[in-house]
């Protein structure tokens, strides 16, 4: 039961109020894209021990995606920030390096 | 015997006696007593069978760990099995039954199974039930069924007639176990003022430390103990809950508690149960220790014991389990008992003590007292059936050969003791092994981590492995003001009481006694008393290879009992380890889970039962269709009239009526559950083109158009109606069970795909009420009311407009879900009863009768329209169901377009929608699968297609049936067969799915 920050209301929210929606930063392909970029868009998944980034919805709160770094690992939680962004901000990429330099996911360092 | 003393017992009220039956015999006990001591008391000691040879068992401990004591509590609608008789407080009128027998507890006929004993080893089940195979069905799960279980499961019409509750709570630490380390540690927290929940899961304070004596600040352990409870009473921001069971520690510091209210209290009113859901900065475990058997032959035959149960007995209850014990140790703990029990007046012929070089203080303190000490010795075997009558004494490291028999009662135990780091566990706090005092105990540089990455649990006292009093007071000192300064506190002191201590020499682990037990004592040294594994079978799994602790438990079933291996655990992994040659903490532990123990289903449930179950979403109308006797189904959280029986009719004849209604004169369909999402903007009209296979953006206002929702998979997910209302609005109507979904996917797109797109989506779905009005009169029934042109001219098909009808505001879209004339009238929810009641009025002329959901269904499948769910299943594409007129080739993009492209979705092999006519007229059997010829590699009749809608149609008479068929549109008139569950063959010909007025004139007027 994983507690979370929405970064929209401020709420410090329980799993309970939260809905999971997978893996953050994906990035769409559509009609014009090879089948290997569709199924990598569709169905490819990092499954790390470890840093990982994911997409909630403070479903039974504001409303709002938000988006997640965290351990799978420990399950501790770096930050959360706002889902209208292509890759995770600065503060949150230094957020990591603190707890685990050397870090990598998909393009991110 | 065991019996009552004659005077003692701190818990105990003598004053007040308390009468309670076990197998139908009254019985009497003290307030005060728990089951497991009353019958003590009264000399039962035999409390059940044991699960595989059915052996009598007696009560082994005095608390959470015992494996043995476990009854049906309770008849009728309170029955409930496997009620642990030391946790459970006596009360007035207890009943309670043994288990696990048969014909009685006496004499069982299982117990025959111990002569078998040596075919049925480890992992018997799964070699004996293997073959033959045709054996598995009639002759082993049978027998299997028969014998499985310790209780007996509460008859399948009883209703718990308690009630239960959930509590919500915070704070910043939160302490479990009320001894006197979980006592100190709440009161440094609480003196820095934090939030601080207190729980212990026993109906009294103070833990062992009241039980074994010493003293705290210069005065015995229960001076502390009652000078602590009164302080903390004091402090507004602490909370004490006694009964009250630390079940479980999850992620982020979230926490369960069990607390059994009104368990010792049956009259009492409140809920019986009740769950606490707490989230706590920091957690303190001060869950204290288990102590460990010894694994000796004949270890578990009544009135052997732990060594500090027979004392908490005595110094408790009052109770002493026998009048001449033999002590069996390999530490100073046990000598305690002695010194207790001879200080009671009781008989204690000897101390066995396996230490070649025997105890400490303890041991020169019980030697004064003239009890006889015996170094180096073992139990060779208990001699006894069902009750303790003697023990052969042996040489520890030796192989067994009998030295002297001493007759006695009662023998206590001590292995040494395990500190509870069950909590710990549970969220991943790792374990190091402690050589010196042979246990696993909390490793405090791996905790487990909260969302901070830090530690949130820190063990305190006898669960962290301290276990003099000295050091417990030290140790749960520094915890509290650890936890106090991790959740914000600066001003935590870690000063701790003083404590005497008693200097102890060290423990000599001891797995089996004696060291060279041969296999006949071997397979008569239990491990595990209420699964029976014996120390035999954990090596013979170890010689077949089961080397994984997680492997060998499952195996021989070690530790799976309802006790979860509290007691067995840690000896049957040394044996494990022996038996591997390899050190214990190689071998590692098997992993905690919680709950802690097993709590209630009904805790679990709180008051989420009955009617209160779930939320239920009814309609404005929904009191009317009530009154109407509606026979309502659930559609998701609402509830929706599936027919209006009359006296006297059956659903289906209620149902074919209220079509011949609709298609002859004219219905009221309550539609208010359908989804409405109004979706606004500069960019809705794109937005819109991305979320529908069709083209929405250029919908003329005024107008309306079918769409279809795909996922980016390709797959249908959801259909409805889609309203221009302005140049930057549009109505889109959702499936009734798809309002939230697709308004959540809607979202999900506009908030993580288009953020720049200015669009916004609202849910209106239950601002409105929503009135179908359909057959060939329901234009007479608009214009009976009057207030606006429904006219075919003014108002044609697919398109909407705004008015007035007899003065109530309304949007009248003229959709047809059902191949008639047909307007559905949007209204405020709080105008749609009484829009309701006038369109009533005005149609009784025409015999105006309301209909449900299962006409709509009919109505439609006649139609040949597809529903959400029936015709779709998460597979199914547009194209499969003849929709290709439905996609836009125009648009660039969609969501699905792109999934569509591929191969497998192109394929012409794909099932495809057509209409199904059985030859008889009969109607198909739902979910069928039409067969075609040969079988596949797994030897099943290859298929050829499926129904995914049928029903008997009253409008064509005769049973209509719509289903996914291969090449199904290029084989009308093909006659296929469709094996019923029933044994029947169902031939039916493939047709056109409209079955019904397939040109489209009645609706188009
Ligand atoms: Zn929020």
């Amino acid at each position: 039961m994983l507690t979370l920050h929405c970064p929209y209301c401020g709420v410090h929210a329980d799993e309970t109020e939260l809905a999971s929606g997978g893996e953050a930063h994906l990035k769409r392909f559509g009609p014009g894209a090879s089948d290997e970029e569709f199924e990598g868009y569709l169905f490819m998944r990092e499954n790390p021990k470890g840093v990982h980034f994911e997409r909630w919805r403070h479903a039974y709160g504001c409303g709002k995606w938000f988006l997640a770094a965290r351990c799978t690992n420990t399950l501790e939680v770096f930050g959360t920030y706002p889902a209208q962004t292509t890759e995770p901000p600065q503060h949150v990429r230094d957020a990591i390096s603190a707890k685990r330099p050397g870090w990598k996911w998909r393009e991110f360092s | 015997m065991s019996t009552r003393l004659a005077k003692g017992g701190r818990l105990v009220n003598r004053g007040r006696k308390v009468q309670f039956s076990f197998n139908g015999k009254n019985l009497s006990g003290f307030e005060g007593d728990t089951l497991a001591s009353a019958l003590l008391a009264n000399d039962q000691m035999m409390v059940g069978r044991s699960f595989k040879y059915h052996r009598p068992r007696g009560v082994v401990a005095a608390g959470a760990e015992e494996p043995n004591g476990l009854v049906n509590l309770g008849e009728g609608n309170q029955l409930e099995p496997n009620q642990r008789v030391t946790t459970t407080e006596l009360f007035d009128g207890l009943s309670c039954t043994s288990q696990n027998h048969w014909p009685s507890l006496e004499f069982d006929i299982g117990a025959v199974n111990t002569y078998l004993s040596r075919f049925l080893p480890a992992g018997f089940y799964y070699k004996m039930f293997m073959y033959p195979r045709a054996f598995w069905k009639h002759v082993y799960e049978p027998f299997i069924r028969q014998s499985a279980g310790l209780g007996r499961a509460p008859d399948a019409h009883a209703r718990d007639q308690d009630t239960y509750e959930y509590f919500h709570i915070h704070a910043d630490v939160l302490v479990i176990g009320g001894g006197v380390a979980g006592l100190q540690a709440a009161l440094t927290a609480g003196r820095a003022g934090l939030r601080v929940v207190l729980m212990e899961q026993t109906a009294a304070w103070g833990g062992r430390a009241v039980v074994d004596g010493g003293t705290i600040a210069g005065k015995p352990a229960q001076d502390f103990v009652d000078a602590a409870i009164s302080e903390l009473q004091g402090m507004p921001n602490v909370h004490l809950r006694l009964r009250c069971m630390g079940a479980g520690v999850y992620d982020h510091g979230y926490v369960l508690g069990y607390e059994r209210v009104n368990d010792h209290a049956p009259k009492q009113a409140g809920p019986r149960h009740r769950l606490w859901k707490v989230r706590t900065a920091q957690v303190i475990s001060a869950t204290g220790a288990i102590e460990r058997p010894l694994s000796f032959a004949g270890n578990d035959i009544p009135g052997v014991m732990l060594a500090g149960a027979v004392r908490d007995y005595v110094v408790n209850f009052g109770v002493s389990i026998g009048d001449r014990t033999v002590v069996v140790t390999n530490n100073d703990d046990a000598y305690r008992t002695a010194i207790v029990l001879k200080e009671q007046g009781l008989s204690v012929p000897a101390i066995i003590d396996a230490r070649a070089s025997g105890g400490g203080a303890l041991a020169d303190q019980a030697r004064a007292l003239g009890i006889r000490v015996e170094n180096g010795r073992a139990i060779a075997k208990v001699k006894g059936g069902r009750r303790v009558t003697g023990v052969a004494i042996c040489a520890q490291a030796g192989e067994g050969a009998v030295l002297e028999e001493i007759a006695c009662d009662a023998v206590a135990m001590s292995g040494g003791w395990s500190p509870v780091v069950h909590l710990w566990s549970h969220c991943g706090g790792k374990l190091v092994w402690d050589a010196p005092k042979a246990m696993f105990r909390p490793n405090p540089d791996a905790p487990p981590t909260g969302a901070d990455g830090q530690g949130f649990v820190i063990c305190a006292g006898a669960a962290n492995g301290a276990f003099d009093l000295a050091e417990v007071m030290r140790d749960a000192a520094q915890a509290g003001a650890q936890a106090a300064r991790a959740a914000g506190a600066s001003n935590a002191s870690d000063a701790a009481p003083e404590a005497d201590s008693v200097v102890e020499a060290p423990l000599e682990p001891v797995w089996l006694m004696p060291q060279g037990a041969n296999i006949k004592l071997r397979m008569k040294s239990w491990l595990d008393f209420q699964n029976d594994v014996k120390v035999a079978d954990v090596q013979l799994a170890a010689r077949e290879g089961f080397e994984s602790v997680e492997h060998a438990k499952r195996y021989t079933t070690l530790g799976m009992a309802t006790d979860q291996g509290k007691l067995s655990n840690i000896n049957g992994l040394a044996i494990l380890s022996d038996a591997l040659g390899q050190p214990i903490p190689q071998t590692g532990t098997t992993t905690f889970r919680p709950p802690y123990t097993p709590i209630s289903m009904g805790a679990i449930a709180g008051e989420a039962r009955g009617k209160i179950f779930q939320p239920i979403r009814r309609t404005p109308m929904h009191a009317w269709h009530e009154a109407q006797g509606a026979y309502f189904e659930p559609v998701g959280q609402w509830r929706r009239p599936y027919c209006y029986p009359r006296s006297g009719e059956t659903h289906g004849q209620a149902v074919s009526r209220e079509i011949r209604q609709v298609r002859n004169s004219v219905g009221m369909l309550d539609a208010s559950t359908l989804g409405k999402l109004v979706v606004k903007g500069p960019d809705a009209g794109r937005f819109l083109d991305m979320m529908y296979t069709n083209m929405m953006s250029n919908l003329a206002v005024g107008k309306c158009r079918y769409g279809l929702m795909c996922s980016e998979n390709g797959f249908l997910m959801d259909d409805g109606v889609v309203a221009r209302i302005d140049e930057d609005t549009w109505l889109c109507h959702t499936t009734t069970g798809g309002a939230d979904r697709i308004h959540a996917h809607m979202e999900d797109w506009l908030q993580c795909e288009w953020w720049d797109w200015n669009v916004y989506v609202t849910n209106v779905t239950e601002q409105l009420a929503q009135i179908a009005v359909v057959g060939p009169n329901a234009r007479k029934v608009l214009e009976k009311l009057g207030g606006m042109d429904v006219s075919k001219e003014a108002l044609p098909f697919m398109q909407w407009a705004d008015g007035q009808l007899d003065g109530i505001a309304v949007r009248i879209y003229r959709i047809s879900f059902s191949g008639e004339l047909s307007y559905e009238i949007a209204v405020d929810a709080g105008q749609g009863q009484a829009l309701w009641d006038k369109l009533q009025a005005a149609g009784a002329e025409f015999g105006v009768m309301p209909y449900g959901t299962e006409a709509l269904h009919v109505l439609r499948a006649e139609k040949g329209f597809i529903m959400i769910g029936d015709e779709t299943d998460g597979t199914v594409i547009p194209q499969d169901l003849n929709l290709h007129w439905a996609i836009s080739k125009k648009k660039t993009d969609f969501l699905g377009k792109r999934a569509q492209e591929r191969s497998h979705m192109a394929d012409p092999n794909r099932w495809r929608l057509v209409g199904l006519e059985t030859l008889d007229g009969s109607v198909l059997p739902d979910g069928a699968y039409a067969v075609a010829d040969g079988h596949n590699a797994n030897g099943q009749r290859n298929m050829q297609g499926r129904v995914t809608s049928t029903y008997y149609s009253p409008t064509l008479d005769r049973g209509i049936a719509m289903g996914l068929v291969l090449h199904g549109p290029e084989r009308m008139g093909e006659v296929i067969d469709f094996p019923g569950t029933d044994g029947k063959v169902y031939k039916a010909r493939i047709v056109d799915p409209v079955f019904f007025d397939k040109d489209g004139e009645k609706q188009n007027v």
